[in-house]
């Protein structure tokens, strides 16, 4: 085994970075945005280095793990930091780092003037580490460190403006809904190590098979729910719509580009285990997946806030993401994953760029028409519009094709169907929140004046537009490059043939058209708002729901924070108040009333004193002699 | 009968009459007295074991030093105070009869019947001591002992007395002097205070 | 040497010493008490002397100076103590002092 060469400073660089920002950060000032982006930038040139390595090497041998340090060693036992370079890591590395420059860049520029600025700059590097540490790391010990790793700094970048309230209870609601994931993940962990005796990825993966059906089902199914809380799936997708309320820079950044991916990623990576269950793991995986990519496009449609439009987008999108992984489209997943973050992380920051024009304002009712104000947010967000869709050539085309071709080709229809009927509600909510903010007349709220995105946010938008546009390349049907460069990691993938090799991209395309051309007709011209109405009227109580978020918090609220809330105050009531605190205070009670009552032994006479002595000499005494005596 | 056994009944009688009768006067001075009477025949047992230097030292300093200095001190305080004879303390007196005629008790058991188990470990010492009187002398041999193998406790007597000293002198001082001595605080500092 | 056994002796020092472990704490005069401490040193003292004969050596008889030295600086430490608690409360009874007390 080779080693992996640059891995360690690609995860360095920006924990390095962290480390001074967060250190020295106060000191240092304006040039935080710079160490930040230099450090991630450079882990991306790094990490384009360690790529193109791997391309000159054989196809086989594009695999080295690099042990840094030993990290645990118990008897025979022994894990270490050691970090896994293979297709899978590099693509992950490379969108990681790729975006997560381009975002850092646009920080500079959306966070100047914060008073926590080099703050913000040292929490995004750290992100940036763990994120880079999950993707390398070589054994699940240390996926589950950057996995809590990337959980903490959302945390702390969600309640970022924790001066806000509601900023500090959504970045609570995200740490707890997680916890519920990542407890499951652990313990999913706790059976592979149980049954394999090893954390080590690859060693898992080559052994999976041994594990017997019914533990791989159990250790792929609490994996999949540790993935469904980092990943916001069903049941546990509620915390992303809230994490909206930190700054958008980490909206595009962790809650749609990278961290959220982590889910995906981590079934891909151990998708032997999956696999091992005889299809039980991978078919919930797939219908969750799908669920959840129709369920958030559902909330997405009625939903009036630009960046929890975008969430619901994203959690449906992961949705498909895990639908591929269902059908066993590693690759698909994969493929989807990197477009997704190009166009998901681009619509983000040009909604961020609004924000930040129209003084923080999200709700789409209040602007229209800026396109002509901001031309260059309005057409790079076209391109991601046009991505999501689906639209022929652009990015999310290849990738959405290539994950309902799979579901097809593996004869799946009803994932298919529900694919496809998601894809035309895609299309439907981003043409609506596009022509709603884009297109009529120019209007923005009151006191505020539109003008286009200053040049370091531009610097972002462009190059991600630009990947929107042609991302697709890098899997083009026919030529399959990413699909053929992950195979020796993931596993072959089956390519459709014959008359659906155009028929199934068709109907995809269809979808996506029909979504666009039924939120123009809503959205757009004379009429618009009576076919709206009557749609409304129509949908009833469906659409209610849905402008609700299908009282799914309500009902979470009620079942599970209620009773929680019950039995951690009868806890602190109850049990300790009473409990814990009457035997405490009972002890203290007791011990002072008898000290009453045997204080007044010290009468403070020193004859007293000195006939208690001689009672003591006498004892002492009496007991030696009897001790020499009896002997 | 020999004379030795007389002496050491005159001196066994002297020292417990003695004794009794410190329990039972009223007077300090009479107290200190009989304490002497006391010391006087512990003195003469000291002769009559040999230890002729201990004896010396018993009556010069224990009886005669010592005792003065109580008997100085109980003038100073004023010699017609006598204590009342009722105890204010109830159970104090039969407690510390009974305990103290316990340890007595205890005490003479060992005396009576450990004895003979000690004499077959030691042996009996007195030839040697006898010869050891003789021939450097008793003040010598203690000498000897004294500052060889007690050598160490010795000076650590010595750094005793030089504290009991210094303590005494602090002590003593009369408040006025320490006063004097102190830092005198201004009128102002004085209002202040008040 | 006295013919007299050494049991003799040491029943007259256990003697001694219990009648000034009485003293102490029956008498109230702090002087007085101090007297009967006194006295039960000396007991201690004949027991050193009678060991040291019957050992047939002298550590017994070292013994007592030490004894000694530590019995006097305890009486004048001790002595004015008193002096002071007498100058203050004038009283020399150790019962006049019990402030330090529940």
């Amino acid at each position: 085994m080779r080693e992996a060469g640059l891995a360690p400073f690609i995860v360095g660089l920006p924990l390095l970075g962290a480390v001074v920002l967060l250190v020295f950060g106060r000191r240092i000032g304006r040039a935080s945005g710079l160490i930040a982006s230099g450090a991630i930038g450079l882990a991306f040139v790094l990490g384009v280095i360690t790529f193109a390595r791997l391309l000159g090497l054989p196809a086989e041998e594009r695999e080295a793990t690099q042990r840094v340090f030993d990290f645990i060693t118990v008897g025979d036992f022994s894990t270490g930091v050691s970090l896994l370079v293979d297709q899978l890591s590099v693509v992950m590395v490379l969108v990681v780092t790729g975006v997560g420059t381009l975002i850092h860049i646009y920080s500079i520029s959306y966070m100047a003037g914060d008073p926590r600025y080099s703050r913000f700059f040292g929490y995004l590097n750290l992100f940036a580490a763990f994120m880079l540490l999950l993707v390398l790391g070589d054994n699940l010990l240390l996926l589950y460190v950057g996995w809590e790793g990337v959980g903490l700094c959302s945390y702390l970048l969600i309640g970022f403006w924790f001066e806000r309230p509601i900023a500090a209870t959504a970045a609570k609601k995200a740490f707890l809904v997680n916890r519920v994931g990542d407890f499951a993940f652990m313990i999913g962990i706790f059976v592979l190590f149980v049954s394999l005796g090893t954390l080590d990825l690859l060693a898992i993966n080559a052994n999976a098979a041994a594990m017997g059906a019914g533990l791989s089902t159990a250790a792929g199914l609490l994996l999949f729910l540790g993935a469904t809380g980092k990943s916001a799936q069903i049941p546990l997708y509620v915390w992303l719509p809230d994490a909206m309320e930190g700054p958008t820079p980490v909206s595009a950044l962790i809650h749609a580009a990278t961290m959220v991916t982590a889910g995906v990623y981590m079934v891909a990576r151990l998708s032997p285990v999956f696999e091992a269950s005889g299809g039980a793991a991978l078919t919930v995986v797939g219908y969750v997946g799908a669920l959840t990519a129709l369920w958030a496009a559902l909330m997405a449609s009625a939903e009036y806030d630009i960046k929890r439009v975008l969430a619901y987008s994203t959690i449906s999108q992961l949705g498909y993401m895990f639908l591929a992984l269902g059908v066993g489209a590693y690759s698909a997943a994969i493929f989807h994953l990197v477009t997704h973050a190009f166009f998901k992380a681009l619509m983000f920051l040009g909604a961020g760029a609004i924000m930040h024009v129209l003084g923080g304002e999200v709700d789409m009712r209040r602007m229209s028409g800026l396109r002509r104000a901001m031309p260059i947010v309005a057409y790079t967000f076209a391109a991601g519009v046009l991505a999501i869709s689906g639209i022929i050539p652009f990015a999310g085309f290849f990738s959405k094709d290539a994950i309902l071709a799979s579901a097809w080709i593996e004869g799946n229809f009803l994932l298919w169907g529900i694919g496809t009927v998601t894809a035309l509600l895609t299309a439907f909510y981003m043409a609506r929140l596009y022509i709603r903010v884009f297109e009529g007349r120019l209007e923005t709220p009151e006191g505020t004046h539109a003008h286009d995105a200053p040049a370091l946010m531009a610097a972002a938008l462009i190059p991600l537009g630009v990947l929107s546009v042609i991302g697709g390349v890098i899997n083009l049907p026919g030529l399959v490059t990413l699909e053929h460069f992950l195979e020796p990691a993931l596993g072959e993938s089956e390519v459709p043939t014959g008359v659906l090799t155009f028929l199934l991209p068709g109907l995809a395309l269809v979808a996506g058209a029909a979504g666009l051309f039924i939120g123009r007709r809503l959205y757009m011209g004379e009429g618009a708002e009576a076919r709206r109405a009557r749609l409304v009227a129509a949908g009833g109580p469906l659409v209610e729901a849905a402008r609700n978020k299908f009282y799914v918090d309500r009902i979470y609220a009620a079942t599970i924070v209620a009773p929680g809330r019950a039995l951690a105050s009868f806890c602190a009531d109850v049990l300790d108040g009473r409990g814990i605190e009457g035997v405490v205070n009972g002890t203290a009670t007791f011990i002072g009333r008898s000290s009453q009552s045997l204080r007044h032994l010290q009468t403070g006479y020193v004859r007293t004193y000195g006939v208690t002595f001689l009672f003591g000499v006498v004892l002492v005494f009496g007991f030696l002699l009897t001790r020499v005596v009896l002997a | 009968m020999t004379i030795g056994t007389l002496v050491f009944g005159v001196a066994f009688i002297v020292a417990l009459g003695s004794a009794i009768a410190m329990l039972f006067a009223r007077n300090a001075v009479h107290v200190a007295l009989f304490l002497v009477a006391a010391q006087v025949a512990l003195a003469l047992t000291f002769l009559l074991q040999g230890a002729f230097f201990v004896a010396a030292v018993q009556i010069i300093i224990y009886a005669g030093a010592i005792m003065v200095l109580f008997l100085f001190v109980v003038m100073l305080l004023g010699v017609d105070r006598s204590e009342a004879l009722v105890e204010p303390l109830p159970f104090q007196r039969p407690l510390a009869l009974g305990l103290g005629a316990l340890l007595a008790a205890g005490i003479l058991y060992l005396a009576v019947a450990g004895i003979d188990a000690a004499s077959t470990i030691t042996g009996d010492g007195s030839g040697a001591l006898l010869a050891l009187n003789r021939d450097p002398g008793n003040v010598l041999a203690l000498a000897r002992v004294l500052f060889s193998r007690y050598l160490l406790p010795f000076e650590a007597t010595s750094a005793l007395l030089v504290a009991a000293i210094v303590g005494v002198m602090v002590l003593a001082r009369r408040v006025g002097s320490i006063s004097a001595v102190a830092p005198r605080i201004s009128p102002a500092e004085e209002r202040e205070v008040a | 040497m006295t013919e007299v056994a050494p049991s003799y002796f040491l029943v007259l020092a256990a003697l001694l010493f219990s009648i000034g472990v009485v003293g102490a704490l029956t008498r109230r005069n702090a002087i007085v008490i101090f007297m009967f401490i006194e006295l039960m040193l000396n007991a201690v003292n004949l027991v050193f002397v009678t060991f040291s004969r019957m050992w047939g050596n002298l550590d017994g008889q070292v013994l007592v100076f030490f004894v000694l030295v530590v019995a006097a600086a305890e009486a004048v430490v001790g002595l004015a103590i008193i002096l002071l608690i007498t100058r203050r409360r004038e009283s020399a009874n150790v019962d006049d002092a019990h402030l330090l007390r529940w």
